[in-house]
Parts: structure tokens; sequence; C-alpha cells
């Protein structure tokens, strides 16, 4: 039971093969319109981090609120943080080098009175928007996440090796610490990130829908990964019934997303202030297919196929049920990242695919590496045996 | 359900049901207080609340004799302590059907001592909420003309693009599902005090309440699936009401109401108003009525973790809003919220940020979060608070519109004060006799739970 994932053949050549398409995509991408390619990447970085994030998150909450059932599949919500450093790497990357591109609250111009550009509004926001202190942010977010996840890690691992009670007693602490210093970053990460593409709009939702929108994605994920393990023959002590707990989480979160998604459109199209409604005006006008199918694939889609209990406890059903919000969120994050960078002229070609597929090999390379570390059960965690009778 | 869950249980748990209890023991604690007489304390305890309920009908009569002028309101604040006392009792609810909804989807084993009060609080606190609107509306013999109802009134008809009409419709299916599901848990424990009866009288009375439940397997296999059915009912309904109480305001254009935080945001907010007063109620109905072994410290710990976390969700919003307010670049939207902190009124910002952000902040140490008195007095700054936050939200950002000669104070008169105090006598009124004639604890449910966490049957574990 307690057995290291052993990486395959194809576990090694596959996720290499996918992460030259990625290159491939992302050169091709700064040949034909480096705005697009600034854009893609940010999108696809933005993604894959935060459903690493979820992982850790996952492993957070599950610790606070003493939940016994998850711990046979909490290994792979850990491994899946294990992408952070590099979701960190392209961030800073991105932002150092595409900024001009991405965010246009970084042009010098508009803070220039003289210059016809003036824009009063971006001036006022210029204390929280500037370089340094937004540089400042993202360093800080990335060093709060990966050194929560690593520290979570750590006392699992080391919960294996000494079997001490005092590693389960300081991950709820740590869990604690890291929720408290997460409600924070995750709201003002996503207006970092996204929200200050549209630097003249805001939306006190955004950061929780975001978030809601990344553990949904992040759920998915991890759901994903636990067929995969179980396909290869791992985790056995995993039934039907932990499966059934997963798809309960990814059709309420899914529902839970929704609800978020109605609150900000609703309110802001019944207000229908001019300074509001630009965000959806846009995406009403020119992404109006992606705009409208961004709920149907993530509202309608996920409450249709893991409504019943028999479809959250099916693997194959399950399968569906996770690539649809795989693929439905990130076409969310697409809707949420391009109006503001590339406009009206986007694209969903290779470069956008081949893109997501090189940070989709990185993400397996990254997560199935992490799994081979460490055993696929924490044996000494004082809740395991809950886990291994876990009947619903 | 929940009595499906595993059996075994981790030793790092601690035991939810103290003083090995078998099963009659459970039965002979919980049918006490309906079988014997009442005490000293409880007839106090109802004199005071039957009075000021009293005095609340007294001033809803003078009101209705009257009309809304009897209230502070004026042509600028139209709207302020009334819709004030009915979000903050609408809010209190909440902590009800989170418990018999959502932790039993969560699985939480420590609701069963607690559901069945918090549940009959959610009645009583929309019963006390919908007073609010109800006379509001100034003529309340014509409240029927809320209902889309046929009628040969000309062109008299609801408007369903308000917020306000689908407050009808949400608390009104809100209030039918909680009293349905309520009832529907009671049926069982009524029957088993039917059957331990000593009057003809009563036995006809609790016989008549129990509709001839006669506990057989085929009972308690429909029994089960109605529950589910309609705890899966409750569940989009915690999150439906107070989301459309939200819309009432966020749907407008007044700076400091409209923002797109408040659905969850109103939600998180009720959650944590409901919990604080099940938390003050609980405090004193475990003594009075000598429940310590059924509502033990771990549950009072569990529900001040329930508080830190929505206290914690409420304190980021309201950082959210204040920092948009800035970041947005609207002037009124800046204003409104200086306007709050440093106004006028700034006295019920800062009461409601010390009450709301601060004190629950002191439940992260052990200490304060497991003693008894600690919490009681916390309980009371919470539900403080939370009143202090919908007064804020109403009507420090209406006192101020766009048109500073309207700018204008307001003041409540004591007909408005007498109908909320009433309204506390009937929450506490309702609540005393209800202690007094059904069981207080959900004893069929909890007998489920015995053989996992008694303390008798579990090994007592190193956490």
């Amino acid at each position: 039971m307690d057995t290291n994932y052993t990486l395959t053949k194809n576990n090694k050549t596959i996720p290499m093969i996918m992460m030259a398409i990625g290159v491939v995509a992302i050169v091709m991408g700064f040949m034909t319109d480096t705005t697009r390619a600034w854009a893609v990447l940010l999108h696809n970085n933005f993604y894959f981090t935060a459903i690493a994030l979820a992982g850790t998150f996952f492993v957070a909450v599950q610790y606070v609120a003493q939940a016994g059932w998850a711990v046979g599949i909490k290994r792979v919500p850990e491994a899946m943080g294990g992408f952070l450093k590099y979701g960190a790497i392209g961030m800073i990357l991105i932002f150092a080098f595409g900024h001009e591109h991405l965010y246009f609250w970084t042009h010098n111009e508009y803070y220039d009175p003289n210059n016809p550009a003036y824009d009063h509004i971006l001036v006022g926001k210029h204390g929280f928007l500037n370089i340094p202190f937004f540089s400042v942010r993202m360093v800080l977010y990335f060093l709060i996440w990966i050194g929560f996840t690593m520290l979570l890690r750590k006392e699992s691992l080391q919960e294996d090796v000494d079997g001490s009670l005092d590693h389960f007693r300081k991950s709820v602490k740590l869990g604690a610490i890291f929720l408290i210093l997460f409600a924070v970053t995750s709201s003002t990460s996503a207006w970092d990130f996204l929200m200050s593409i549209d630097s003249h709009w805001f939306s006190t939702l955004f950061g929780w829908y975001t978030f809601i929108g990344l553990f949904v994605s992040g759920l998915a994920t991890m759901c994903m990964f636990i067929l995969y393990l179980k396909l290869k023959g791992y985790m056995e002590h995993v039934r039907e019934d932990h499966l059934h707990d997963v798809g309960k989480f990814m059709f309420a979160f899914s529902v839970f997303w929704t609800y978020l998604w109605f609150s900000q459109f609703m309110l802001i199209w019944y207000a229908n202030l001019p300074e509001e409604v630009v965000y959806f005006k846009v995406r009403w006008e020119h992404y109006r297919t992606l705009w409208i199918g961004n709920f149907m694939i993530n509202f309608i889609a996920p409450f249709l196929v893991l409504m019943t209990r028999d479809a959250k406890r099916q693997i194959r059903i399950l399968w569906v049920g996770g690539v649809i919000i795989f693929i439905g969120h990130w076409f969310d994050v697409f809707v949420m990242v391009m109006p503001g960078t590339v406009g009206k002229d986007w694209h969903l070609g290779f470069i956008e695919f081949g893109t997501m597929i090189g940070y989709l090999g990185l993400f397996i390379w990254s997560t199935l590496h992490e799994l081979a570390k460490a055993p696929l059960v924490a044996k000494n965690h004082p809740m395991l045996e809950e886990t291994l009778h876990h009947h619903i | 359900m929940s009595n499906q869950a595993a059996v075994i249980e981790s030793t790092v748990r601690d035991p939810l049901i103290l003083g090995k209890k078998d099963y009659h023991q459970i039965t002979e604690d919980i049918c006490r207080p309906v079988e014997g007489k009442a005490n000293k304390y409880w007839w106090i305890a109802f004199i005071i609340a039957f009075t000021t309920m009293i005095w609340g009908i007294l001033c809803l009569a003078y009101t209705i004799g009257n009309g809304i002028g009897s209230w502070g309101l004026n042509k600028t604040v139209g709207w302020a302590w009334d819709i004030t006392n009915f979000v903050w009792w609408i809010g209190i609810g909440h902590a009800g059907t989170l418990i018999s909804a959502i932790l039993l989807l969560f699985r939480q084993r420590w609701r069963m001592s607690i559901n069945r009060s918090a549940e009959a609080m959610t009645i009583f606190a929309v019963i006390c909420a919908g007073l609010f609107p109800v006379f509001h509306t100034g003529r309340p013999w014509l409240d029927y003309w809320m209902l889309p109802l046929p009628n040969q009134f000309g062109s008299l008809w609801v408007n369903f693009n308000s917020p306000l009409l689908w407050d009808v419709f949400a608390i009104s299916t809100y209030f039918s599902v909680s009293l349905v599901f309520w009832y529907l848990g009671l049926i069982p424990d009524l029957a088993t005090i039917r059957d331990r009866c000593v009057t003809p009288t009563r036995k006809f009375i609790y016989g008549l309440l129990a509709f001839g439940w006669k506990g057989t397997a085929r009972d308690w296999l429909r029994f089960e699936e109605v529950s589910l059915v309609l705890a899966g009912l409750s569940t989009p309904l915690v999150l439906s009401v107070h989301t459309i109480v939200s819309f009432d305001f966020a749907t407008s254009i007044v700076p400091g109401w409209h923002t797109t935080i408040f659905p969850p945001y109103f939600v998180a907010g009720a959650i944590f108003s409901g919990f604080a007063m099940v938390l003050t109620l609980m405090i004193i109905a475990r003594k009075v009525l000598s429940l310590e072994q059924y509502i033990t410290i771990q549950h009072i710990e569990l529900m001040n973790k329930i508080i830190i976390l929505t206290g914690s969700i409420v304190g980021v919003a309201y950082l959210t809003e204040f920092f948009m307010a800035w970041y947005s670049g609207v002037q009124y939207e800046s204003y409104a919220f200086m306007n709050r902190a440093f106004g006028p009124y700034w006295w019920a910002y800062w009461s409601m940020m010390t009450c709301n952000v601060i004190t629950p902040q002191l439940f992260w140490v052990k200490k304060i979060r497991t003693s008894v008195l600690a919490t009681f007095i916390i309980s009371i700054f919470v539900n403080i608070g939370m009143w202090f936050e919908r007064f804020v939200i109403i009507v420090t950002s209406i006192h101020r519109d766009y048109l500073p000669s309207s700018w204008t104070m307001y003041s409540p008169t004591f007909i408005e004060v007498g109908i909320f105090v009433g309204t506390i006598g009937l929450f506490f009124t309702c609540f005393l006799v209800f202690a007094r004639v059904f069981p207080v604890i959900a004893l069929n449910e909890l007998k489920t739970i015995l053989k996992k966490t008694g303390n008798q049957y579990k090994k007592k574990g190193t956490y």
C-alpha cells in the first residue's frame, strides 16, 4: 500500500514531447505577434499556478477541518503543489519582460500631465499599481505559497518516517496560518495578475470569483491524477466512496462558481454603470461564443454530468467531468486575460493550444516526479484508519 | 446519510457524548425538560420575554394606527431601523439551515446536539424578520398585493424586476422548507415522548403531533429519504436567501450598496451572526437544562472555529470594499466609505469593526475558545456587531446622497426601538416555549452516533 509511484517510460517521454510542443508554440507566438504570445503565456502560467495552489489549499483545508476521508488521497494534492516553483519563475519572467504588452498601467505616458494620454484614473491607482510594489507583492505571494507548500509537505513526509503525532498537530497549525494568508493573497493576486489587465475596471467580487474557479479546476485535476494512478494499479485503498466525495466537491464548487459568476455579472448588468459594465460589453461583443460557452461548459455540463450518485462513483464519468471542468476553466481564464491584452483580434489556434499543451506537460512531469518521491499513502497519519474504512 | 458513515473513528477525535450514556439515559436526559415542571428560572425568563413581546405588540399597534410616520424615517433616509432589523434577524436564521443542511452534507457529527434548537431558532428568527417589511408597507392589511395574484385592480401587478419581490419568494420558500425540515426531524422524537406520556391528554396531543409514527423500518426508510431531499433543497436556500437580501441593496446604484462582493459576503455574515446567536442560546440552554454532556466544550469550540472562519471572511470583505472604493477612482464610492469610517456615524462603523473583525480573532487562543464565559461574551459582541453592520450599510450609505442639500441624519423613535425589542421578546418567548414542549436535542438522531462518539466507547486520544 505504501509504495512509491514508479515513473514509466511514457511518463518521461510524453511530458517532454508536450513541453517541446509548448516551446514551439511559444516561439511561433513571438514570431507572429508578441502581445499575443505574452498573453498566452500569462493565461497558461496563471492557470497552472492556480491549479497547483489549489492542491496546497486542499491539503491545508483537510488538516484544519480534521477531515479523515481525504487522508488516502492527500499525497496527490501535495504533489500538485510542486509545480508552484515553475509558476513563480514563469510569472516573474512574464512580468519582467512582458508587462508592457500585458498591463497598460505600466506605460509611462499615462502618468505625464503634459501627455495627451494622461489618465487621471490610473494616476489615482498609482499607489497600488506601480512596478516596484507589484513586483514586491508578486514575490511575496510566491514565497508564501511555496513556503507553506514545502512546510506542509515536509511535515507529511517526516510523519512517514518517525510516526510522531507532532507532525499532524503542526500541520494543523501550518494549515490554519496558510489559510489566513491565502485568504488575502488569493484575492490580491487575482487583482494583480488578472484584474489589473483591465486597469480601469474593478469588481469587489473578482478575487473570490477567481479563487473558486481555480479551486474547481484544481479539484478536477486532482481527480484525474487519482484516476490515472488507479488506472496504473496504484491506490487500491481509494475506492468509489472516495471518488464519490471528490466528485461531490467538483459538483458543489462548480455550482458555487456559477453562483459567483452570476452574482458578479447580474449586479453589474442590472446597475449598468458605464465604468463597470464595459468589462462585459467587450466580452459580449467580441468574445460572445466563448463568454456564453464559458457559462455552459462550467455550469450546465458538470451539473448534468456529476449530479447523480452513480455518476460520481464511476471512473469513466469522472474522467468526463474532470476534462470538462479542466477545459472549461481554461477558457474562463482565457476570457479574463485576452480582451484586455489582444483585444478583439483574438485567436484560438496552435499558439494557444500548443502553449497549453506545453504547460500541461510541465505540470504532469512535475506532479508525477513529486508523486514518485514519496509513498502514495501517508502511513502514519492519525486518521488513516478512517480513510481506509470510508463508506458512504 | 450520516449514520451510514464510517464506524471507525480516529483516536485523535474527542468524544461528542460524555458521561457514559446509554440509549435509555439519552432519552431520560433529553425528555426531562419536556416532562418535568418548569423551574423558577424558566418562569422568570418567560415573564420577561413575554412582557417585552407585549410591549413590541403595542408599538406595532401604534404603528398600524398612526402609520409609519411614527418612525424616525425621513425623505432621505427611507430605510433604516426596520430594514436593519429585518436583515439582522434573517441572518441569524442561517446558522440553523447551515447546520441542518450543509453540515449534514459534510458529515459533521457534532451538528446532532445542536441542530434541533438551531433550526427552531431559524424559524423564530424568520418570523421576527418578516414582521418588519410587513409593517413597513404601512398598510399591512394590503400585503397580499406583494403576491402575484390575479386581481381586478386594473394595472396592479407585482414588479418582477424588483429584488424586493424576489425577497418575498425567497423568504417564504426558506421559511416553508425550514419549517417542514424541522418538523420532520421532530416526528420520531415526538413519538418517543408520546410513548412515555402518563396522562391521556398529553398522550393524545403528542400522538397527534407525532403523525402516528411507529418506528418501523418502513417509517425510518421514508424518513431518511425525505430528510435527504429536504437537505438537498435547503442547501441552495442557505445561499439564496441572504444573496437575495443582498440584492435589495447591490442592484441599486447607491455608493456603498452597489458592490459585487455583497452576495457571498452577506451569506458569510449571516452564518457568522447565526452561530453567534446559537452560542448565546446554547450556552444558556445547556446550563439551564443540564445538557453539558451533550453540548460539550468541544461543540462550543467547533462553533467558535466557524465564528473565526466566517468572521474572517467578513473582515476580508470589509477590507476589500474599502480598498476597491479607493482603487475604483469613483469619487462617490470613495466618499461613501470615508463617510462611513470618519463621518457622523463613525461610532457605528467602529463598533462594527471592533465587534466583528477584532473580537472573533480572540478565538485563535485555545483557552478563550474553550472558555464558556469568554465565548458567551464574545457571542454577544458578535450579535451587536452584526446589527451595526447592517445599520452602517443601510443608514450611512443613504443619509448623504448625491445631493448635499438633502443630507440629513437619522435617529429612531421609541416606537421603532420598541418594535425591535419586542421581536427579541417574541424570539425568546418562542424559544422558551419550544424548550418546554419539544425535545431540544434530536434524541433519536443522536443515538445513531452514540457508539462512535460516546466516551465509554472511545479510547481517549492523545491529541
